[in-house]
């Protein structure tokens, strides 16, 4: 990609962008082309990182490990919901995955959570996101018991309206009762010790994504 | 005191050597019993204090031959008291470390001599001569038991008519009624220490019956109850003896002695009159000492007893609390199993003894369940029970009919448990699921937080992040101010693991347990605990941490955790003050970008913890060092200068608390820190406005900051601060700082001023002890002015301040004195405080037992006595207060001592009661002191030299008590106070010629000679006095030789 271009595209996207510079837009975009690999663009098709080079980038570089939350992430980077990141989503989606003000985080955190995307996250969805985070104990009778009860003592601490279900309000009020909660089912932001390795590495040596 | 060191004192366990006391209370209370016997011996018998013993007490002393003083004839290594005997022998002789006393006037003037070690020496003259009395006294006084000895000896006197022997008789006496005292006085410390509960003492004996039985190697041939009926309380005595505290009877057959029947009662264990004929009754009557315990009293009755018992000492003391923890079963257990061998097999008697004490059986009984496998197989149990069948049989053979039914019962029962832990046992993990379980059932009634917590628990304890988080923060939901949910945290295990989950890298947690380790911290326990669990040096690695947040919260526990010792020094050695110190930097750098992390906090919250946390940990000296050297007065001095409240507070809190360091006073000086505590004092908080004062009042100790308080003006605000009274810590800080700055003269009149001096005597009134004695303490300091006596008295204060004269605060007494004494001095004021019978009131301070509140009363009084009007009449009339005064001067204190000086100095100016206070053996006294290097004692006791000197033959006196060439000394101290105090004295003493040979001999012309050159006009005039008076004498007797 040429410098005209590249510089083009910077100032596009660095419009609906408010925490990054222009030259961390420059460096993502950089990253993200170097991401994708070596392919031309032709009208009419996009480019971007599918489902599961971006599961890869989770995983490798974010230290992710829920299949089903990365997956609800991505579907979080993909607005437009075409199966795949371009480079619009990548500096949007990293922009509130990085850098995103509580109200942004809890807003894209409530999406991620929300699996089936009614508005709520429902005992069910609550269920599946915390079947695997208790220590399968083989003297229990039932190995879901305690992950139904976790769902209940979850409910009961942030449910507000009692309406056996989370709507937005009922998670925002608890969120900013409780920062903690805001990863409440699972953690769908990067933990502070990756978030910073990978800004150091990207913002600080862009030459090296930029070698092409 | 023989029967009461033979029986009372607890010597050391016998053993070999020579035995020593041991150190107890109770032999501590008999030593000081018998030291003040001896001590007040010299001035309480004067006749029989000559009395020469018949054979000297001998011991090794620590005490240095140049401890001694006048009276005695003292070389580099020996000792001998002047005094002699009609021999010739002196009556004390010291060669290093050998010392020999042969009557009590010298042990008297020993232990006086010895003045610290007294107690020591006391202990090994005891300790060295066993039986005193003996030595005393001879043999045939020693025996002098009852009354039918006494009256012989009475006899032998009157037949002798000797006046020796009388005197003898008579120190007898005294010795017997010393050790009646000593009983006495040794009984009620025995009945303080001593309580047996009915569990302790069957535990004993189930004990000692362990170790009991036949042959060389046991304690006793037997020990049983006289009764086997046990009431549902424990005790075996009827019911009319229980309320004398009786618990139970045992009879027990040591090897060595006859058989003893012992009353075991909650007091301790004593021997009964035995058993009575009539079937079961017994002789409750007490028959001997009281002793603690059973063992303690078998050890003394049987020597047997004694080397078996010390033999398994080691052993049965570990193994006497092991067993408590132990559960019944296999106690009673190895009891049928051991004994089934013995019948059995037919083994020699040593071997059972080896059965009966060898090691295999203590081990076997620490683990109980291995027991139960080896012994109860399925298969053997049919045998076991033949064996028990045959027991009962042979049992009753071999012991006395009284025994036998109560240990078949004994043995019955364990043989039912036996079958009945068979049956439920089933594996040997079984003793570690007990526990819980058994707590589970024990606390059926605990409120339902407990059954959520230990649920939460559960899920920190086996749950991942997310979970943990969600547990984490639903138990902060509940209230963990509430003991209850503190307490339920730590029972159901969560402290270790929110202790554990410190120690993980998930940040999440990390402060999540940190917010509730934060709360529960509150709790003094909870504190212990996360002591004991290792999570002080945790929570100090935390303040590492990038991540703002967590170093708030670990700051803030340990702020919380750090409320005792062992926590302040457990985050000092872990290097938590340094880095509490660095968390106080950062709200210099506050440029810093703010980090968009969730974690994130502000750097004043940052700093604002970390002063928290060093208030804490600044309660203990080290750790004040600590932070001085880590650099955080500067630091300190910084966050001082922003304005927030909350921050301020915890600052100054802990400059407050380590102003009590004299480095700490320099610094603050030097990094004006004064000035913002001042700025402070304005300050609408009241809790910062208390620290400040707080900390003003403990810097003010220094005379650079009480005028630095002064021109920052601080004492206008802390003269306004006076007027709001409804706080009273507060008011108890203000008034303190206003106490310490008006040492400072400027600083008075400042007061004067601001009318805080008014506003003062109104507080002498309905106020709280801890402002009372700064409030006296304030205004005499302020007294020291005559203006301010003046106000004082116009504003009524005299009264409320003589009116605390009676309180019993000694730090309030000894201001209040103080500032009585102050206002002594303007003579109106006088008037009214001798209407007030305020002199009195002083003068009864004397008695006080504390040094302080008597110097301090005594330098009060002189005052009183110089603007009395007519004072030697006023001093009269206070029956025995002149003796009173006189006995002060055997006083050990330097400044008691200095001031009953001045006080004599002006009693002695009315002439009558100079003669009262000589007949009172003034002179002697004061003459004894004159070895002193304390100049302001020197000071005070020349002038009452001086004074004294008017009366009578007094100059004469001073002379052969040997006061004046100590005297002669004082003109080479430094202090000119000193100087004119000697010369006048000198002068007097001048009078009489032996005492001016003695002051030329000591070379007192030439010191007085440059005296005379000196700008002081008295004592230039005294010291020309003196010279005149020795040359005078000169003169006299050349012109005696030369007609």
């Amino acid at each position: 990609m040429n410098r005209k271009k590249l510089q083009k595209l910077t100032d596009t996207l660095i419009k609906n962008c408010k925490h990054f510079s222009k030259f961390e837009v420059n460096c993502l975009i950089n990253l993200f082309y170097n991401l994708v690999g070596e392919v031309t663009e032709r009208q009419g098709t996009t480019i971007g990182l599918d489902r599961n080079a971006f599961r890869n980038i989770l995983h490798v570089t974010f230290g992710m490990t829920d299949d089903m939350i990365m997956d609800r992430v991505f579907r979080g980077f993909d607005k437009d919901n075409d199966g795949c990141v371009n480079v619009s989503e990548w500096i949007y989606g990293l922009s509130v995955f990085l850098r995103g003000t509580l109200e942004e985080k809890m807003k894209y955190c409530f999406e991620v959570f929300d699996l089936n995307g009614d508005g709520f996250i429902s005992k069910e969805e609550m269920f599946h996101m915390l079947k695997n985070s208790l220590l399968k104990q083989p003297s229990e009778e039932d190995p879901d018991e305690g992950i139904k009860d976790l769902v209940e003592i979850t409910l009961k601490k942030m449910d507000h309206d009692h309406d056996g279900k989370l709507s937005f309000t009922d998670y925002e009020q608890a969120v900013r009762e409780e920062t903690l909660l805001l990863e409440a089912f699972g953690p769908c932001l990067p933990d502070p010790k990756s978030h910073m390795e990978f800004e150091a590495q990207v913002f600080k040596d862009p030459s090296e994504f930029n070698d092409i | 005191m023989g029967v009461a060191l033979r029986k009372s004192a607890q010597w050391t366990a016998a053993g070999y050597g020579t035995r020593t006391l041991e150190i107890t209370p109770l032999n501590e209370a008999i030593l000081k019993e018998i030291m003040m016997f001896v001590e007040s011996f010299i001035y309480k018998h004067p006749q029989e204090a000559k009395y020469v013993f018949v054979e000297p007490l001998e011991w090794k002393t620590n005490l240095d031959p140049s401890a001694f003083e006048s009276g005695y004839i003292v070389s580099e290594t020996t000792v001998k008291s002047e005094e002699v005997d009609k021999d010739g022998q002196p009556l004390l002789f010291l060669s290093v470390p050998h010392i020999k006393i042969r009557s009590f006037g010298q042990l008297s003037r020993f232990l006086l001599t010895a003045k610290d070690t007294k107690l020591k020496e006391a202990q090994a003259c005891i300790e060295a001569n066993r039986d005193p009395v003996t030595k005393i006294l001879g043999l045939d006084y020693n025996a002098m038991k009852d009354d039918t000895s006494v009256v012989n000896i009475l006899d032998k006197i009157t037949k002798d008519g000797d006046p020796e022997s009388e005197i003898k008789m008579k120190l007898g006496m005294l010795l017997k009624h010393l050790d009646l005292h000593l009983l006495n006085h040794s009984l009620k410390h025995i009945s303080l220490e001593i309580c047996l509960n009915p569990a302790i003492v069957k535990n004993d004996i189930e004990r000692l019956k362990h170790l009991s039985g036949k042959g060389e190697q046991t304690v006793l041939e037997s020990i049983d109850y006289t009764s086997d009926y046990e009431f549902s309380n424990g005790c075996r005595a009827p019911p009319w003896r229980q309320i004398h505290g009786e618990i139970c009877y045992v009879v027990v057959k040591p090897h060595d002695v006859e058989t003893l029947c012992i009353t075991c009662s909650a007091e301790g264990v004593f021997l009964n009159g035995g058993k009575t004929d009539d079937e079961g009754g017994i002789n409750y009557e007490r028959k001997s000492e009281i002793y603690k315990d059973l063992v303690t009293f078998l050890k003394e009755k049987s020597a047997k007893f004694l080397e078996n018992m010390s033999k398994q000492d080691v052993r049965f003391s570990e193994e006497w609390d092991k067993e408590k923890e132990l559960n019944e079963a296999p106690k009673k257990e190895e009891e049928p199993t051991l004994q089934k061998a013995l019948p059995a097999s037919g083994k020699s008697v040593l071997e059972k003894n080896q059965i009966n004490f060898g090691k295999s059986q203590m081990t076997k009984r620490l683990e109980p369940s291995l027991n139960w496998k080896a012994t109860v197989d399925f298969k053997d149990k049919n045998v076991l029970r033949d064996t028990q069948e045959e027991r009962h049989g042979g049992k009753l053979e071999r012991s006395g009919p009284i025994v036998s039914p109560g240990r078949a019962q004994l043995v019955r029962k364990s043989a039912e448990k036996i079958e009945e832990i068979i049956s439920e046992s089933s594996s040997e993990s079984e003793e570690d699921e007990e526990p819980p379980d058994h707590r589970q059932e024990a606390n059926a009634d605990l409120p339902s937080e407990y059954w959520q917590i230990q649920k939460l628990v559960k899920y920190l304890k086996g749950g991942n992040q997310t979970a943990t988080v969600i547990a984490l923060c639903s138990m902060k939901d509940f209230n963990l101010a509430q003991e209850t949910c503190q307490l339920a945290i730590r029972d159901v295990g969560g402290l270790e693991v929110l202790i554990n989950l410190l120690d993980t890298d998930e940040v999440k947690c990390k402060i999540g347990s940190l917010k509730i380790l934060k709360e529960i911290s509150h709790n003094p326990q909870i504190r212990r605990n996360i002591v004991d669990l290792g999570g002080l040096p945790i929570m100090v690695n935390i303040l590492d941490s990038p991540h703002k947040s967590l170093k708030c919260l670990a700051a803030e526990t340990i702020a919380n955790v750090a409320k005792f010792r062992r926590a302040r020094r457990a985050v000092r050695r872990h290097g938590g003050i340094t880095k509490l110190v660095a968390l106080l930097d950062c709200a210099h750098n506050s440029q810093e970008p703010a980090q968009s992390s969730l974690y994130d906090a502000r750097d004043v919250e940052v700093a604002r913890c970390g002063a928290l946390a060093l208030w804490s940990c600044s309660k203990s000296h080290v750790n004040k060092e600590a932070i001085r050297k880590a650099g955080g007065i500067p630091l300190l001095a910084g966050l001082l200068k922003t304005s927030h409240e909350n921050m301020l507070i915890p600052v100054v809190g802990t400059l407050q608390e380590c102003a009590s360091e004299e480095n700490y006073r320099a610094a603050i000086k030097a990094e004006r820190i004064i000035e913002n505590l001042v700025k402070n004092l304005n300050s609408e908080n009241e809790q910062l406005q208390e620290h400040c004062a707080m900390a003003i009042y403990q810097c003010a100790e220094d005379k650079e900051t009480r005028d630095l308080v002064r021109l920052h003006g601080g004492l206008k605000p802390l003269a306004s601060l006076l007027n709001n009274t409804d706080n009273k810590e507060r008011l108890a800080a203000v008034t303190g700082a206003i106490w310490k700055c008006s040492i400072s003269k400027e600083n008075v009149t400042k007061f004067r001023e601001y009318k805080a001096i008014e506003t003062l005597v109104g507080l002498l009134t309905d106020q709280p002890e801890e402002v009372l004695v700064n409030v006296v303490g304030a205004l005499g300091e302020c007294c020291q002015e005559y203006e301010n006596r003046v106000l004082v008295r116009k504003c009524g204060g005299i009264q409320p301040l003589v009116n605390l004269l009676v309180g019993i605060n000694q730090t309030l007494l000894v201001n209040v004195t103080k500032a009585v004494g102050a206002c002594a001095a303007e003579p109106e004021s006088m008037a009214i405080i001798d209407r007030l019978d305020g002199v009195r009131l002083l003068w009864s301070l004397l008695k006080n037992p504390h040094p302080d509140v008597k110097a301090s009363a005594a330098w009060a009084l002189c005052p009183c006595i110089q603007n009395a009007k007519d004072a030697g009449e006023m001093v009269r009339s206070f029956v025995g207060g002149l003796e009173l005064v006189v006995n002060l001067l055997k006083s050990d204190n330097k400044e008691v001592l200095a001031s009953v000086c001045a006080a004599i100095t002006n009693i002695a100016k009315d002439q009558e009661n100079l003669a009262v206070i000589t007949d009172h053996g003034v002179v002697p006294l004061l003459s004894k002191l004159a070895n002193t290097n304390n100049d302001k004692l020197r000071r005070h006791l020349a002038e009452a030299i001086s004074r004294c000197c008017m009366w009578g033959r007094n100059r004469v006196a001073f002379g052969e008590y040997k006061a004046v060439a100590p005297l002669v000394r004082y003109l080479k101290s430094n202090d000119p106070n000193v100087h004119r105090a000697t010369a006048q004295a000198l002068y007097q003493l001048s009078e009489d010629a032996d005492n001016c040979i003695t002051m030329h001999e000591n070379g007192a012309v030439k010191l007085l000679l440059d005296m005379v050159g000196s700008p002081d006009q008295d004592l230039q005039e005294a010291a020309a006095g003196c010279i005149s008076n020795i040359r005078r004498l000169a003169l006299a007797t050349e012109k005696a030789r030369y007609t």
